[in-house]
């Protein structure tokens, strides 16, 4: 006979006086360190909403006593880069012409390797998968002069194309390993099921495989948009004078050498520039964790 | 319809052979089922015979026409798998309709098959939902749906039951009968369940290491298992195994093991076995029966009762030898106490102790 065993009810026990000293203290201490490393975002904004007068004085904790966005429009429209002062909207649209082909095709390109890495099992993929995954450790820099005479000979060098091809090589990797892992926890018994019901290597991938991707597609669209849009040394080598995202704008802007040095108007710059990845964080931070989480989801 | 033939079929997983070159003939309309313990290549062998893995050489043969290296969507096959293998993203009325929308029919007729196969399963309330807002049961009617509107010629199970609870899978295994019976079709069925196998074959293929042990009829391969694998394999409760040997006397034959001496005279031995030899006798609990007065009676002690329900399975030493055996609920078998049974020779089975095969 098996007996009925009761409901446990979890009863919530108060807190003993020292666990509420216990508590406060962690508190405290986590709070002190989030300020702690708060601060030098507190100092860019504040700064930035200054005006030159006001950061001459140096008190670099003070409130803005008199609070201008003068600097956030001038970092936007006015900013100089050299003799060009058009400020960092040329590079914000440079960019964003950038980031919109690299990410989509290579999550796209990573989600079709990884398909056909953890399903096709085509002879010597695992050799592949190691190479590429090789591929993902060997420092980037070394492969730009090489990729450099490529460019020159295929004649795109210092274009659209180049920049956009350069970023879809270097994010292959990692997006293949992301994808193939994802995958690779997906029961292939929904791929045997769709090859009886007829569907090849493509309509298996649109129809079943990737509505099926969300979660990691959302971590993969994080990675690349933070990390293309990050870049810094492929922008500046291959995109070319006309393409030059904005990272390598807001350097151009913050080191100018003559006259004196606009804080304010850098530190708008800076923020500007960082707005991008930051809300991509914030608006998808839960999808993150989630699709990172989601490794074992089930058919 | 159709019928299958497996003509020396190897597979192999780089060194490991799963299947060695096995011979197998499904008749049109049959209903096999391929049963074995896990790891014996039976489910690789349905993935081979379906198209999804590759076959190291052989041939295959659907009504005499070589399908070998045909794709799996032009052999006529449905195919249901353990994990359902429902596509999660789309609703059961598209995931019943994915293969015909794939193959371009109308949506008329797509339509009318969808009705036909949710009608059969009694699945028409769920068209609409989503895999993951089924139970188990009725995601593996989908799947069975799924399989019923391509037209298949053959149907292929691959352990379908196996992640149901007891009960469902008792139903199920009913419907599956019933589709059969109605739909004729050849059906190929993977199980490590010996109950599925018995209940639902016409034929039950049981097999080890890639290697079909025994092809009969579920009656036979129960009551005449080919060896002592099969023999231990099927039923539950378990076989009892006896080493011993055979010992002439007087015309009679016996078996002895150690004090424990039973006369077999009457069992119908395959072949001429000469006295002396090493043999391993194989008893079903319920060939031990409580002694009625006519038939030698063994006199034994019980060690231990279970309770099984409809009947109790008994733990007694006879003679130093101990067996499980049957027993009604009013034979008044109590743990400790003796107990007298009567062994049904005929029904029992002699192994060769070095081969394993039946005597």
């Amino acid at each position: 006979m098996t007996r009925v065993t009761p409901p446990t009810i979890v009863v919530k026990r108060p807190l003993s006086y020292q666990e509420v000293w216990g508590r406060v203290g962690i508190y405290a201490f986590l709070g002190m360190l989030a300020l702690f490393f708060f601060l030098p975002a507190y100092v860019m904004l504040v700064t930035s909403f200054k005006g030159m007068d006001e950061i001459r004085l140096g008190h670099i904790f003070t409130l803005p006593q008199q609070f201008s966005v003068d600097a956030w429009v001038k970092a936007w429209t006015s900013a100089c880069t050299g003799l060009d002062c058009t400020g960092l909207r040329v590079g914000f649209w440079n960019s964003v012409k950038i980031v919109v082909p690299s990410m989509t095709l290579s999550i796209l390109l990573g989600a079709i390797n990884g398909y056909a890495l953890s399903f096709w099992k085509v002879k010597g993929a695992n050799v592949l998968f190691a190479c590429l995954l090789l591929g993902s450790f060997i420092p980037y820099q070394v492969f730009i002069y090489p990729l450099v005479r490529v460019y020159a000979q295929a004649g795109i060098y210092g274009s659209l194309p180049a920049i956009v091809l350069t970023h879809i090589i270097f994010g292959m990797p990692v997006m293949t390993l992301l994808f193939r892992n994802y995958y690779s926890g997906l029961p292939v018994e929904l791929f045997k099921a769709a090859r009886v019901d007829g569907a090849g290597f493509w309509k298996i991938f649109f129809a079943i495989i990737l509505p099926m991707s969300a979660p990691i597609t959302i971590v993969a669209v994080i990675m690349q948009v933070t990390a293309i849009w990050n870049d810094f040394l492929l922008g500046l080598v291959f995109a070319g004078r006309d393409n030059l995202p904005m990272t390598v704008q807001l350097n151009n802007i913050v080191n100018t050498t003559t006259g004196e040095r606009a804080y304010n108007v850098n530190m708008a710059a800076t923020m500007l520039t960082s707005l991008v990845p930051l809300t991509v964080y914030l608006v998808s931070g839960r999808w993150f964790v989630r699709g990172i989480a989601s490794g074992a989801v089930k058919g | 319809m159709s019928s299958v033939s497996l003509e020396k079929i190897d597979i192999h997983y780089g060194k490991v052979h799963v299947v060695r070159s096995l011979d197998l003939h499904i008749r049109d309309g049959e209903f096999l089922v391929l049963l074995g313990p896990s790891g014996c290549g039976k489910s690789t062998l349905l993935s081979a015979i379906g198209g999804l893995n590759d076959v190291s050489s052989g041939k295959i043969l659907f009504n005499d026409k070589d399908v070998t290296w045909v794709d799996p969507k032009d052999r006529g096959i449905g195919m249901v798998f353990q994990s359902y293998a429902l596509y999660p993203t789309m609703t059961v009325e598209r995931n019943m309709s994915f293969g015909l929308r794939i193959a371009g029919l109308d949506r008329a007729t797509i339509d009318k098959k969808v009705t036909w196969a949710a009608e059969l399963l009694q699945i028409t309330h769920l068209l609409d939902r989503k895999p993951s807002a089924l139970s188990g049961g009725q995601r593996q009617r989908v799947a069975i749906g799924r399989a019923l509107v391509r037209d298949a010629d053959i149907f292929l199970f691959d352990e379908p039951l196996s992640n149901l609870d007891a009960k469902l899978r008792a139903e199920l295994r009913l419907e599956i009968k019933k589709l059969h019976k109605a739909l004729k079709s050849t059906m190929i069925y993977v199980t490590h369940d010996q109950i599925e196998a018995l209940t639902l074959a016409d034929r039950i293929a049981v097999m080890k290491d890639g290697i079909i042990q025994q092809l009969d009829t579920p009656l036979n391969v129960y009551n005449k298992p080919a060896n002592a694998f099969v023999g231990s394999f099927l039923g539950s409760p378990a076989m009892n195994k006896v080493e011993g040997q055979l010992v002439a006397d007087n015309d009679r034959l016996f078996f002895e093991a150690g004090t424990f001496r039973l006369d077999v005279s009457s069992y119908p031995f395959a072949q001429k076995v000469e006295a002396a030899r090493k043999v391993v006798l194989g008893l079903r609990p319920e060939h031990i029966v409580p002694a009625n007065g006519s038939a030698p009676v063994i006199e034994g002690k019980v060690s231990l009762i279970e309770p099984l329900g409809s009947s109790i399975l008994a733990w007694s030493v006879f003679n130093g030898i101990n067996l499980s055996h049957m027993v009604g609920q009013d034979d008044g078998c109590e743990v400790d106490h003796p107990f007298a049974v009567t062994i049904d020779v005929q029904k029992a089975s002699f192994f060769d102790v070095e081969t394993g095969w039946r005597l």
